[in-house]
């Protein structure tokens, strides 16, 4: 998914001479035809995200650990190729409310899941003895693996484009988790007409502005924009273990799932304080209104 | 802290302490007897809203001091840890985010209230500037706290906000380098935004200190305006107050509580969620929502001096109000003509604020179609600049000339009048007196 030509580039002294550095062009344009009002083009709007149902929604909403056990295995077969998932180790898969969160070890740290899954990869390390780089398996306290050794590496791979780090992904994006799900499965054929440049792939949902490599009629330009990131969810992709059928919808519903729990593994937990406290401070409320009441019964005002 | 004081020691301990430092004197007199009008609406509780606020955002500011880091490398890391690793790191941190759009909701029907009842007029245009400096000193707290995370709207508020200085003919660019530390936003300027954002809080309760004091001489004004002419107007503090200014209190930290637990990002905006990145501006670059009437002003005028002029001066105008409303009439319940104006002043400043959400070319009217089949017409900018017209001549034409041209109303003769003759049972004067002891 990667989002790194969503705005263009600029050296940050480019910026501070302009009072407003990004729309210093459209408010020169504004301000240029002020006294009659003024146009300009905002018809490429990306489309508005699907309507999506999720388990972990409204304030009542949990994480369905199923789907987000299924979604860290799209996440480790296809995203982790490319993206990395630098803020989470993997003890905290097995921490509360988190894909492999067993009651029965309360320490994510001890819980044989999250051992036996960071068992699996090898993350670099410096020998102690000699001081050269060299690889160990992984423990729950390392952080997730990164696929690139560095920016550049990513970028050299990647047509130039930077595969954004999936951490906090769903927070970092207006529309959230609905918005993720339809951009990963709203890949469809460039209309006629779309001239879409090498390495980039056509998305409705993406954010861009197709004006330029549109060639037909002006008022029909097509919404969203282009991404570096082809389309991935292909059906039967990965092998869900409980036999649910990898379609590209349940793959995409199982992945947001986890990338929203992995964005905010807390949210269960704030909910729930949530309804906790929400009852204390309306019964506060009340006993403080009657007390109020009674106070003030003898004053007129 | 002023007047005259009915504090009785009545232990040992206290009568010691009474004539060493009267600090117990000072707290029965400011927040027990001090009387206070009894007709007080609950436009009145945002003031204990408001020092629930300020001592809120102080507690949880200490406690993410010491997890946050102050480097351009590990702030949005620090920031997260805080949110994933840090017991109720998460509470204390969506409390401190939320909590800043809290203080500003509550500041800002402070003010409100303070303009609608004349609460700036005298003899209280030292609390009313002490209110204006307040403000300013939360604007800067805000602005440089929302810099902290170090995400990217963090990054670019702090790359537009600064270079405004750079307008500033001669010695702008100077001024600017001096802010930043350097010659761009970076690791210095972040490490002293740190330090005066936790700095600035403690300057503001102190202030807030002066704010109470200069309050506490005059006392309070009150919805009629009519200034208090005998003991029978008012009511001690406490428990009368105490217990109104804390219901409001708790009814406030419920809408508190469902951003925090159940939109905590809602205020937020999704691209302070992207790391900093010099070499990559983000498309809409906006300020916090409690900032957006005055980027809309700064926008509003294509010449950047000016428009930082506009944008500064909508503020300065707060400072010299009391002396730009000509009325003797406290309250505008009895201003016929100058509330209206004033609602209309209330739904400009709110235009204004979605006019700074909006990008300065989106289309406010329709008034046509465009070749490719947009929208042409009035553009956020130009409807910006009737707004801040208005908001200009609300403090400058409108406060000033309807003091003249206005026939008021007649306000009552003193605070208890309206309130017996409301329709309620009318009480014999020593009514308050009693309830004093029951309370």
């Amino acid at each position: 998914m990667s989002m790194a030509c969503k705005a263009p580039k600029k050296a940050p002294w480019a910026s501070v001479g302009s009072l407003f550095p990004v729309k210093a062009a459209v408010v020169a344009a504004a301000a240029a035809t002020l006294a009659l009002g003024s146009t300009v083009a905002s018809a490429t709007e990306p489309l508005e995200p699907k309507d999506v149902h999720w388990s972990f929604e409204g304030p009542f909403g949990t994480f369905d650990q199923a789907a987000l056990q299924r979604g860290y295995k799209v996440y480790a077969e296809i995203c982790s190729a490319c993206h990395s998932m630098n803020l989470l180790s993997y003890r905290n898969l097995a921490q509360k409310d988190g894909p492999f969160y067993n009651p029965k070890y309360p320490n994510p740290n001890e819980s044989p899941y999250a051992k036996a899954i960071a068992a699996d990869i090898k993350v670099p390390d410096i020998d102690p003895d000699t001081g050269d780089p060299t690889t160990r398996p992984a423990i729950p306290a390392d952080h997730f693996k990164n696929p690139w050794a560095n920016e550049a590496a990513a970028r050299a791979s990647n047509g130039g484009a930077l595969p954004p780090d999936l951490s906090v992904i769903t927070k970092a994006r207006e529309g959230g988790p609905a918005y993720v799900y339809s951009l990963i499965t709203g890949y469809i054929d460039p209309p006629a007409g779309l001239t879409v440049p090498d390495g980039k792939y056509y998305n409705p949902y993406f954010a861009g502005n197709l004006a330029a490599s549109w060639s037909g009629p002006i008022n029909k330009v097509p919404p969203g924009g282009f991404i570096g990131m082809p389309f991935q969810l292909y059906p039967d992709r990965v092998t869900f273990d409980d036999g649910t059928k990898a379609t590209t919808e349940q793959e995409a519903h199982d992945v947001v799932t986890f990338l929203t729990w992995a964005s905010d593994p807390k949210q269960i937990e704030r909910k729930q304080t949530g309804f906790a406290v929400m009852i204390y401070l309306f019964l506060f409320a009340i006993i403080v209104y009657l007390s109020y009441r009674r106070i003030w019964r003898n004053i007129d005002h | 802290m002023s007047g005259h004081s009915n504090y009785v020691p009545k232990t040992a301990i206290e009568r010691w302490l009474d004539v060493r430092l009267p600090i117990v004197r000072l707290a029965y007199d400011s927040a027990i007897d001090y009387p206070t009008p009894k007709n007080l609406n609950y436009w009145w509780t945002f003031g204990g809203i408001l020092a629930f606020c300020l001592v809120t955002q102080i507690l949880t500011g200490v406690v993410l001091a010491m997890h946050y880091v102050p480097n351009a490398d590990l702030a949005f890391n620090s920031v997260e840890h805080i949110m994933r690793d840090v017991n109720y790191g998460w509470l204390i941190r969506y409390i401190h985010a939320n909590g800043a759009s809290m203080f500003f909701l509550a500041v800002y029907i402070h003010m409100g209230r303070g303009l609608y009842y004349g609460s700036y007029k005298a003899p209280r245009e030292v609390l009313w500037l002490l209110g204006c400096v307040i403000y300013l000193l939360m604007m800067a707290t805000a602005f440089m706290g929302y810099v902290l995370p170090w995400g990217q709207m963090s990054y670019y508020g702090a790359v537009v906000i600064t270079s405004l200085f750079g307008a500033i003919p001669y010695i702008g660019n100077a001024i600017t380098t001096w802010l930043w530390g350097g010659f761009a936003v970076g690791n210095d300027t972040l490490n002293r935004f740190f330090s005066l954002h936790y700095l600035l809080p403690f300057m503001i309760a102190g202030v807030v200190g002066l704010h109470i004091w200069a309050l506490h001489v005059p006392g309070n004004n009150n919805p009629t305006g009519v200034s208090v002419k005998s003991k029978a107007d008012t009511v001690p503090f406490h428990p009368y107050y105490t217990v109104k200014d804390g219901f409001a209190i708790i009814v406030f930290m419920i809408l508190f509580a469902y951003f925090v637990f159940y939109a905590p990002n809602a205020l937020a905006h999704a691209e302070n969620y992207v790391p900093a990145n010099p070499l990559q501006t983000p498309a809409h670059i906006v300020p916090e929502w409690y900032f957006l009437p005055f980027y809309a002003m700064l926008r509003a005028v294509p010449n950047k001096l000016l428009g930082v002029i506009t944008m500064f001066g909508a503020i300065a105008l707060l400072f010299v109000t009391p002396w730009l409303d000509t009325s003797k009439i406290r309250s505008m319940r009895y201003r016929p003509m100058t509330r209206w104006f004033f609602f209309a002043f209330i739904v400009v400043t709110l235009a204004l604020g979605w006019c700074g959400s909006k990008e300065p070319a989106d289309v406010v009217i329709r008034l046509g179609t465009a070749p490719d089949g947009s929208a042409t017409g009035i553009s956020v900018t130009t409807f910006s600049q009737f707004l801040a017209v208005y908001y200009y001549a609300y403090f400058l034409v409108v406060l000033p000339l309807l003091g003249f041209t206005e026939k008021p109303l007649t306000p009552p003769e003193t605070i208890s009048t309206p309130v017996l003759s409301h329709g309620s049972i009318a009480m014999p004067a020593g009514a308050a007196a009693q309830a004093e002891k029951k309370g």
